[in-house]
């Protein structure tokens, strides 16, 4: 698997001036990019236009490949790459449980199917127990966990990741890290990772670009 | 997806264009051909002045004039000024949800019950003189005073403050949770500003552009209401709007040419009341800025307010006690002066042999339901279109929802009536529904439209990164969420429907008889008795609205403490 | 068919009254829904309607829908927007309780349908000469395009626990008013109750009351409303509210006189009082009087529109109207209270007694009480009169 930008550039339609530089990067299954900048210069967007989720305010060109195959055009549920945000954004209407089912293909039919795969990732997040909770009840690592363990089960062919840690307590902080980057290693999953943290892109030992 | 998003809006476009833009400018189109003397109906068919020369020569008509101007403005620029004053005094002392709460029975009772019941309250010989007399006042008939329907109009004012401080006050709470008001009101103290002034200076300004539409609309209204005149306001003449009914429905069908002038010319005072208010806006703006930069500190708002909030809280308690004597007139059976309460209590008028008030209930419930749904559908399409599309507002087209609002039902109405005869839907169901429709929907964009932006579009991204399809995310994520919100806006478009007075009455060919159309016509009868149970009724309807509104998501969503906040 | 069509065209006049066949009528009625447009501020009259479409269902298979309305007028300016968009059939309002100025002004701009009266079987118990009240609705021939349903009678009512004596003459009443300012008013003038106070007052204070039966020349109404006025000008600011504001209608000033806001109402029922009593809505001392020189009477009709979806049922239902043992309950003070408009003389035995049996209450004036009957002035009078009024006094 791999996450491939080729001169991907991003302008606000109204001034025509782009965000940041043209920017080359290659992401290989496993590997963790990180993407720095100050705030302000659009790592969020950048996000958004790999993921399939920027708005018509923003002229994006250049390439965007996904194990070879172009993504430009493709509406985001239909790009297989899964988001992971600073509020981990599980839906408030829905138990742990549902949560992480919304993330399960549709292809996985039957009640017990679906089931056992989500008390499966409840386990591996070290959530046993936790299907039937709101998750207004969680503290924030449970719900960084929850929310990764929510985008692995859609089996995404790649994973952003916004600030995914900055909110967590600094204890915590460390623990987490190491719980999501084994995950995407294990899973061969090329992550791309935009952070003002130093300490987030020496954790995830991979490549870093400025913008 | 944004192909999809375009059609979508396109479609909601043109229903709108179609829906409420063209059959208001046919209805004004009609009106306005019988204004200048065409009505061919009457034989009439070439144009004249004619019918403005009579409206202008009619008896009255320059005090009719004045009293919609006074009456018109004077409620509007108070109900501003008094919910602005109790704001100031009670903001962080209520919280959002109670004062919601608080506020609304007021907003849930339509204007024509709240008036009967005040009419009765305050008339010489209504409930507050006779719970005094005759031990304190001594009074054995009533004083010889005049209460309600005096000729300045103070009792059809204050009706109308009873009824639009409390929405002004909603919609003020409402932009205050916009604004960072308590840093603003810390840092304005420590500057050496009075509380009462750095609402003033500070925050009103930040407030007023959140809250100028409502205004307007509340202008738009005190200044073309008819059901509240009838009922409070003087008689001989009436304001300019009842007046125009009246010539409507006069014996003289002569009288109709004229009707359409007056009623053209009612959309006239609108618009220009409005251009005036903002013209006066810029005015107070300059005037402001130069005062708030000499840098008085003032300390002495303060008592202000707290008239402001007296004041306010008299309004509430008059609101409360006119459905409380409602109440107790649908349960009476002989009341006379000065027994503080009924000699003889009945269940008569709620046994209804023939079923009328039951008929007029149903019929009420049914036009509420499909006007709240089809106004819910539309404004979730236009919302999500809008989204879809990505961002970007159509000013324009948001404007034009609120058109209904702003220009006077009655400028329209007759027309509009005439068009849907020759379309041959005069007089269905179908043509109630539609016409209410037209202000029902507005009142549901207004309440959904923030709540829907405000939703984290971080969820919606979270969704589609999950691979759930925009529909999926319309109905797995949005609905569910914004579950609360949509509840609260089916309830404020139910209660819109139910008041609707002259919709109802003008397209439904007075065949279609809801609640608000019974109770203002039994209102122009003498049983109080019966009136009672139907403004209760009225009353009760939007009530119980707000109650499922609240109580439903609590049931269905029990277990997710994150929706429980967003009551708005 | 063909007869709506020649009526829709106002040919009216030269066709046939070819409906003679009552079984026909009666079978195009069968399962028709009639929307009886009826001023609605009068509970009782209101039940009674209700107790009509229930008989007329079971009878004939007539439905009637009571169309509530606040001024009679609203079904009139239905009728003619109707007529403005091209609906000359199918309209929505089939029968309309209707006198008076709203009677000329639909007859006079063809929005009526007829004549029927004459096929209607019951018309039998009317007398329909020329001279009766069936026949002229405030001067205005009837020429069978409304059918007489109830009586109407100006009457004054009065709280007897307050009012020991009423006046019972115009000036007698302006000398009571002074005396007890506040304690006396009448509805508003364009209101159809105030207008026929006014032209009572016309009709007892004019120096020539025959010329009220010829149409209003301006030199003929300045000349007979001038001691009107005069005893007016007098008069209004020892009203209520100072003369400066009118109760909208008979209801709404009932209502005053219930609160003892007032001390006198009136009404153009004279079985109101009782009704009102009986309902609860007047105090038990409330009685009826009537001016010394007797009062204003009409009768009451329902019309047709030209364009009525469902002519034959709202024919039935006239004809139902009409039938003396409906007559005799509409006179039943537990029921409606209303005077039957059937002519004694031509009921017979049983009939008669049925009306013999009614009910009597101590607010009910009897036929003596009641004294003689006043024609209603032509209608211009009326026209001029409210629009004279509103000169004078709207300011």
């Amino acid at each position: 698997m791999s996450l491939e930008l080729v001169d991907l550039r991003i302008a606000p339609r109204d001034t025509s001036r782009p965000l940041f530089r043209p920017l080359s990067v290659s992401v290989t299954g496993g590997e963790v990019v990180t993407i720095m900048g100050p705030s302000g210069i659009g790592k969020s967007t950048l996000l958004d236009a790999i993921g399939g989720h920027i708005g018509p305010g923003f002229a994006v060109s250049g390439r965007v490949r996904l194990d070879g195959r172009d993504l430009v055009g493709l509406p985001a549920e239909r790009r297989r790459i899964g988001v992971l945000f600073q509020d981990a954004m599980l839906f408030p209407h829905l138990s742990v449980g549902q949560n992480l089912a919304f993330g399960l293909p549709p292809g996985l039919r039957g009640r017990t199917a679906r089931r056992a795969a989500v008390e499966a990732a409840l386990h591996q997040a070290g959530l046993a127990g936790f299907n039937d909770r709101d998750p207004a009840t969680l503290s924030g690592g449970e719900r960084t966990r929850v929310a990764l363990m929510r985008s692995l089960l859609a089996d995404p062919r790649a994973l952003l990741l916004d600030e995914p840690f900055s909110k967590l307590d600094a204890d915590l902080r460390d623990d987490i890290r190491g719980f999501v980057f084994d995950h995407v290693r294990r899973r061969k999953i090329p992550v791309l990772m935009v952070t003002h943290d130093a300490e987030d892109a020496a954790a995830a030992g991979g490549p870093v670009v400025r913008l | 997806m944004k192909v999809e998003g375009r059609a979508l809006r396109g479609i909601v476009l043109l229903l709108v264009f179609g829906g409420i833009v063209l059959p208001i400018l046919a209805g004004f189109w009609q009106t306005a051909r019988a204004a200048f003397g065409v009505m061919p109906a009457l034989g009439d068919r070439t144009a004249s002045l004619a019918p403005w020369y009579t409206l202008f020569a009619l008896p009255g008509f320059a005090t009719s004039l004045r009293l919609t101007l006074v009456t018109g403005f004077g409620a509007t620029a108070l109900a501003l000024i008094l919910a602005t004053g109790f704001c100031a005094a009670v903001h962080g002392r209520i919280g959002p949800q109670a004062a919601a709460r608080m506020l609304s029975p007021y907003l849930a009772t339509p204007h024509a019950a709240m008036a009967i019941g005040l009419s009765f309250l305050i008339a010489p010989s209504g409930w507050v003189v006779r719970l005094l007399s005759p031990w304190l006042t001594s009074w054995r008939v009533p004083p010889e005073a005049i209460t309600v329907g005096d000729r300045w109009g103070l009792a059809l004012i204050l009706g109308l403050l009873v009824k639009e401080v409390p929405f002004l006050l909603l919609v003020i709470l409402s932009a205050l949770g916009q604004i960072p008001v308590r840093r603003h009101l810390a840092q304005g103290r420590a500057l050496g500003y009075g509380r009462g002034i750095v609402w003033i200076k500070v925050i009103m300004p930040q407030v007023y552009p959140l809250i100028r539409l409502p205004i307007y609309v509340v202008l738009a209204f005190t200044l073309s209401v008819v059901d509240v005149s009838i009922i409070l306001g003087p008689s001989n003449p009436p304001t300019l709007s009842v007046a125009v009914l009246r010539w409507f429905s006069s014996p003289d069908v002569n009288r109709m040419m004229p009707a359409a002038a007056a009623a053209l010319l009612q959309a006239g005072i609108v618009l220009a009341g409005i251009a005036l208010w903002w013209a006066g806006e810029r005015t107070v703006i300059r005037l402001g800025h130069w005062w708030i930069g000499r840098g008085g500190r003032g300390l002495s708002a303060e008592p202000g307010l707290w008239m402001a909030s007296a004041l306010v809280a008299g309004l509430m308690a008059l609101g409360a006690l006119a459905l409380v004597v409602l109440l107790i007139w649908s349960w009476a059976w002989r009341w006379s002066f000065p027994e503080a309460l009924p000699q003889s209590w009945s269940a008569r008028n709620w046994i209804d042999p023939s079923g009328s008030w039951y008929r007029a209930l149903a019929a009420t419930v049914e036009i509420g339901l499909a006007t709240t749904g089809i106004s819910l559908a539309l404004a979730v399409a236009w919302l999500e279109g809008e989204q879809r599309v990505g961002g970007g507002r159509l000013r324009w087209a948001t404007g034009l929802i609120y058109l209904p609002l702003l220009v006077p039902q009655i400028g329209f109405l007759y027309g509009l009536n005439v068009v849907f005869l020759e379309a041959g839907l005069g007089g269905s169901m179908a043509a109630v529904i539609w016409a209410q429709t037209l202000f029902v929907f507005p009142y549901v964009m207004i309440t959904l439209s923030d709540p829907w932006r405000a939703l984290d579009r971080r969820l919606v991204a979270a969704a589609a990164s999950l691979g759930a399809t925009p529909l999926g995310r319309l109905v797995r994520v949005k609905l569910p969420i914004l579950m609360r919100p949509i509840l609260t806006t089916a309830a404020v478009g139910f209660a819109v429907s139910v008041a609707q007075y002259l919709p109802t009455l003008f397209m439904g060919a007075g065949r279609i008889a809801t609640l608000t159309t019974e109770a203002v016509t039994l209102s122009s009868g003498s049983d109080r008795r019966i009136v009672g149970v139907y403004a209760i009724l009225q009353s009760a309807l939007p009530f119980a609205a707000y109650g499922a509104a609240i109580l439903l998501p609590s049931i269905l969503q029990h277990n997710r403490r994150a929706l429980t906040g967003g009551f708005s | 068919m063909r007869r709506t069509i020649l009526a829709a065209l106002g040919l009216a006049l030269f066709a046939t009254p070819a409906l003679a066949d009552w079984q026909t009528t009666l079978a195009a009625a069968r399962g028709q829904t009639v929307y009886w447009n009826a001023w609605g501020g009068d509970a009782r009259t209101n039940a009674f309607i209700d107790w009509v479409g229930q008989q007329t269902e079971k009878r004939y298979g007539v439905k009637v829908v009571d169309v509530k309305l606040s001024d009679t007028a609203q079904a009139v300016t239905r009728v003619i927007s109707e007529k403005a968009a091209g609906q000359n059939s199918g309209g929505s309002v089939d029968l309309i309780w209707i006198n008076g100025p709203n009677f000329l002004s639909m007859k006079d701009k063809g929005l009526l349908y007829g004549p029927f009266v004459k096929d209607l079987p019951n018309s039998k118990f009317l007398d329909l000469s020329s001279t009766s009240p069936n026949s002229r609705d405030f001067t205005v021939p009837v020429d069978g395009y409304e059918s007489p349903w109830r009586l109407a009678k100006f009457v004054f009512t009065y709280d007897s626990a307050r009012v020991a004596d009423p006046p019972r003459t115009m000036q007698a009443l302006l000398d009571w008013a002074k005396a007890h300012p506040g304690r006396f008013t009448h509805p508003d003038v364009s209101n159809f109750m105030g207008a026929t106070f006014l032209k009572q007052a016309l009709i007892d204070l004019a120096p020539d009351p025959y010329v009220l039966q010829q149409p209003a020349t301006d030199a003929t109404f300045a000349k007979e409303t001038a001691p009107l006025w005069k005893w007016y000008d007098a008069l209004r600011p020892n009203l209520w509210h100072h003369g400066e504001s009118f109760p909208a209608n008979q209801s709404v000033q009932n209502q005053l006189l219930n609160d003892g806001e007032i001390d006198m109402s009136m009404s153009f029922d004279p079985a109101s009082a009782a009704a009102g009593i009986q309902q609860g809505l007047l105090p038990k001392s409330v009685r009826v009087f009537v001016p010394e020189g007797g009062s204003i009477g009409n009768v009451s009709f329902v019309a047709i529109p030209y364009n009525a979806a469902h002519k034959a049922g709202a024919e039935v239902v006239a004809n139902f109207l009409l039938d003396p043992t409906v007559q005799a309950r509409q006179q039943n003070i537990d029921v409606l209270g209303s005077y039957s408009v059937l002519d004694p003389a031509r009921l017979d035995a049983a009939e008669k007694a049925a009306f013999a049996a009614l009910p009597t209450a101590p607010a009910l004036p009897t036929g003596a009480e009641l004294g003689s009957t006043e024609l209603e002035p032509h209608p211009s009078w009326m026209t001029r009169l409210t629009a004279a009024w509103a000169k004078r006094y709207t300011k």
